[in-house]
């Protein structure tokens, strides 16, 4: 391991190490001998792919997991934590990337969650806590009334908000999950400026961060974990953007595996389908301007929360854009419902299989939802209905091939095949399928895989929107890159690698 | 009822199946042992005239639970029933021809004019509904509070604490009359369980009623249109309320404020301790059916035996009750033994 070496080098032990921790989930290890420290007054950047093992360990930090192997200790004294309540306890407070506030509260309730002044007998003390927030907020540099209802302000500053709660309650450690995802580039300046205060006041942070940039901008140390191991700790202004992204991935660009490169090969020929011009959704899409095409798979890449699952949204009309329009073949798209984009000819699978399946209804009433109206006029015909789906069970191979299996009981892959074969009988325009090979077994991501190039191969314009690399890599044969609601950067053809993705990202 | 499908292949297995069909089968064996008990208990219960009489007695409650289940499958609720029928039976009153003593200031029409407008009058009221669920968003459990208080309002109007006798004649036939010794309200109510049974079962919209319950966004993301759904259960509920309105003050042989009130806990008792699951989806006519029986044989057979007339209060409660918990609890089952296997 490297020896810390911080700017604020002060008392012999680290005030947090852990030493040899692994950690392991039904066989499967999600961390092995992991050493990691973080010392008094130190922003520790932490960065890894996703499944890396960043959020195992900080998890076992918050106290979340308990049964680990290795040692924890603080300040030089081992501590096992049998709940996020003792880690709290002793200093270590979290802000997460999906802020845990109560909107339809003040800003004062919100700092004092859980923990309101009482004058006696469990009266708040309203005028004390309102006070006593704004000291707190005015600490951070912010002057906003404590009175204010959470849910009228922007993210930035609820997190800021989140930040004080977390502060208020002691802590002197600090892990702040994905904190700049949601901000704008002012935002982040001001929360920078909040952290290096922090730091002065020999505070340390942990600093978990998909974009580097911002990463090696703030941290002292920078720790890359791949594959559930520490594989360096580094000082933040002695590495780069580039050495992190090799260090992340772990390879040369010469022995790639399949998955993390691609060969576009996006053509202009081919004829648009579906054109997006300007979507903006609230502080969630900022002027989202593309086009699919027929017999082409676009891949839409980025992080989580760039607004992706937004966008995917908007085109299905679940979520009505603020402005932009969507033009499908020339037409204007209504982006009011669901019913109008299905008509219309979109269809989509979300991110989450379950939001479109119903498991306890067999598999055909399941796969035939959808196309009612196609099969029937008033009255229903079941066996027409499982023939189509017998049809779709042997096509997709879904296993087992019983039509009337109960869809909660079939596997994941099984079910995201279940959920494709919705839209199959009434062959789609566009078909949109958010993280379409997510948690599934490799047969069945292969399988997943060979369909939705089947459909590609059959005209259909295919958006496929993912957070994994390798699934875009897989797929596409053009991609977009997406972040913080905006797209940012675009591949049309010749040799792109994972590393592109994440440096555009 | 629903047609839970065995997965082929697997070996019949008792104790999964129980778990599986609890709702649907605790609601018979109550009717069973209830129909029992009161039998024994009571010499008079087990008679000809006395069964025909908790026909009778459980008909005009059938016809606004049938509304009510449509509701509750897609996870909704309807509060306004009673007073919905309250109201379009006034209605229905207001548009016929009185007896001067009755002392209402009307507006006669022919018998069949004043039973469509009267439909339409529900209809419309179903719409307003429907309407501020679907399209303004309020929770179904609110918005139809809101209309229980204007339906009552229309009747308190309409009537002005009078009292109504005379309907059109069709409606009279229907509400209080007899063929052969068969009273055409259980007809009537026979014909609108069957006939909701096939809607529900066997046509497209009473797929989409049953999915929109089962998984609401699921429907939404397949395609299906929710609000369109939601909104036509709500009339459906409003229309079949109405109806029920118009035989019942012919059933009656009055008109007046506030004497459909006990309607409306029957009605979502009958759905409920039928097994109809309250978070949609699950359940049907058939489950209706028994509800409405156990409910019928219940408040009839407590008249049966000697028992104190305000205990029989309490006891219905603690069936309400004991129903209830059977309905979350067969829920929970399902959902589980679904996402573990």
């Amino acid at each position: 391991m490297i020896p810390p070496e911080t700017a604020h080098a002060g008392s012999a032990s680290p005030l947090l190490e852990l030493k040899n921790v692994s950690k392991s989930f039904g066989g499967v290890s999600a961390l092995r001998d992991v050493d990691f420290d973080v010392a008094r007054g130190e922003i520790h950047g932490l960065v890894g792919e996703n499944g890396a093992g960043k959020s195992t360990l900080m998890k076992i930090i918050a106290g979340m997991h308990h049964d680990f192997q290795g040692q924890m200790l603080i300040e030089g004294r081992e501590v096992r934590f049998r709940n996020p309540h003792d880690s709290l306890a002793l200093g270590i407070g979290m802000v997460h990337q999906e802020l845990s506030v109560a909107p339809d509260l003040t800003v004062a309730e919100n700092v004092f969650l859980g923990t309101q002044p009482t004058m006696w007998r469990g009266v708040i003390d309203w005028a004390g806590m309102a006070k006593a927030a704004r000291k707190q907020i005015a600490s951070l540099g912010l002057d906003i009334d404590p009175r204010t209802r959470m849910g009228s302000l922007p993210v930035g500053i609820q997190q800021l908000v989140e930040l004080s709660r977390v502060l208020f309650s002691g802590a002197r450690i600090i892990i702040l999950d994905e904190p700049t995802s949601a901000l704008s580039p002012p935002e982040v300046d001001r929360l920078f400026r909040i952290l290096r205060h922090l730091r002065k006041e020999r505070r340390s942070l942990i600093f978990i961060s998909h974009f580097l940039e911002d990463v090696l901008a703030i941290s002292d140390r920078v720790t890359v974990f791949r594959n559930g191991r520490n594989v360096a700790t580094v000082d933040a202004a002695a590495t780069s953007k580039d050495q992190l992204i090799s260090q992340m991935i772990g390879r040369g660009a010469k022995e790639l595996s399949a998955g993390e490169s691609a060969e576009l090969t996006g053509s202009g020929s081919k004829p648009v389908v579906l054109a997006a011009q300007k979507l903006s959704q609230g502080s969630l899409l900022k002027d989202v301007t593309f086009d699919a095409r027929a017999g082409e798979i676009l891949g839409i890449y980025g992080f989580m929360g760039c607004g992706q699952i937004e966008l995917a949204r908007c085109l299905f009309g679940k979520l009505p854009p603020d402005s932009g329009t969507v033009m499908l073949q020339g037409n204007l798209l209504p982006l009011t419902s669901t019913v109008a984009a299905r008509q219309a000819g979109i269809a989509y699978v979300p991110e989450n299989r379950r939001m479109m399946l119903f498991p306890t209804e067999p598999m055909y009433k399941n796969i035939s939802i959808s196309i009612l109206q196609g099969i029937h006029r008033l009255w229903l015909k079941p066996q027409a209905e499982r023939d189509i789906a017998q049809r779709h069970i042997s096509d997709l191979q879904i296993r087992p091939a019983n039509v009337e299996m109960r869809v909660g009981q079939l596997s994941g892959g099984n079910q995201q095949k279940v959920a494709l074969a919705k839209w199959l009988t009434d062959k789609p325009k566009v078909l949109i399928l958010s993280e379409p090979t997510r948690g599934i077994d490799v047969g069945a991501k292969e399988d997943v895989i060979r369909i939705i190039r089947a459909l590609r191969d059959q005209g259909v314009a295919v958006v496929v929107l993912s957070t994994e690399p390798e699934t875009i890599l897989t797929l596409a044969d053009r991609v977009v890159v997406m972040k913080r609601g905006r797209v940012v950067k675009a591949f049309e053809e010749g040799h792109v690698e994972k590393a592109d993705l994440l440096a555009a990202a | 009822m629903t047609d839970a499908a065995k997965p082929a292949g697997k070996p019949f297995d008792p104790a999964h199946f129980l778990r599986n069909q609890l709702r649907n089968i605790a609601p018979l064996i109550t009717l069973i042992a209830l129909f029992v008990f009161f039998s024994v208990a009571s010499p008079s219960f087990m008679t000809l005239d006395n069964l025909a009489n908790i026909l009778a007695q459980v008909s005009l409650t059938s016809i606004i639970a049938v509304g009510l289940t449509f509701v509750i499958l897609t996870g909704e609720i309807d509060l306004s029933v009673a007073a919905v029928a309250n109201a379009i039976g006034i209605v229905m009153a207001f548009l016929t021809l009185q007896p001067d003593y009755a002392n209402i200031q009307n507006l006669p029409m022919p018998g069949p004019v004043a039973v469509i407008v009267a439909l339409i009058a529900c209809g419309l009221l179903g719409l307003v509904t429907a309407f501020g669920v679907t399209r303004i968003g309020i929770p179904s459990f609110i918005m139809t509070l809101a209309m229980m208080q204007i339906a009552a309002g229309i009747s308190a109007m309409l009537v002005r604490g009078q009292i109504a006798y005379k309907f059109p004649v069709i409606i009279q036939v229907l509400g209080s009359g007899k063929y052969f010794g068969l009273r055409w309200l259980i007809v009537v109510a026979v014909l609108v369980l069957l006939i909701a049974h096939l809607v529900l079962t066997y046509t497209r919209f009473g797929r989409y009623v049953y999915m929109t319950g089962g998984n609401r966004d699921a429907a939404e993301y397949s395609g299906v249109n929710v609000k369109f759904i939601i909104g036509a259960v709500l009339v459906i509920s409003a229309m079949l309320s109405g109806f029920a309105g118009m035989l019942g003050v012919a059933y009656f042989g009055s008109a007046q404020q506030n004497q459909f009130d006990t309607f409306l806990l029957d009605a979502i008792a009958a759905v409920v301790v039928g097994g109809t699951s309250l978070f949609g989806g699950r359940g049907g006519i058939g489950n209706t059916i028994i509800g409405l029986l156990v409910l019928g044989v219940l408040n009839n057979g407590l008249d049966h035996v000697n028992i104190d007339s305000f205990l029989k209060i309490l006891i219905r409660g603690l069936i309400l009750l004991i129903a209830l918990i059977i309905n979350v609890y067969a829920q929970k089952m399902r959902d589980s033994s679904a996402a573990t296997e």
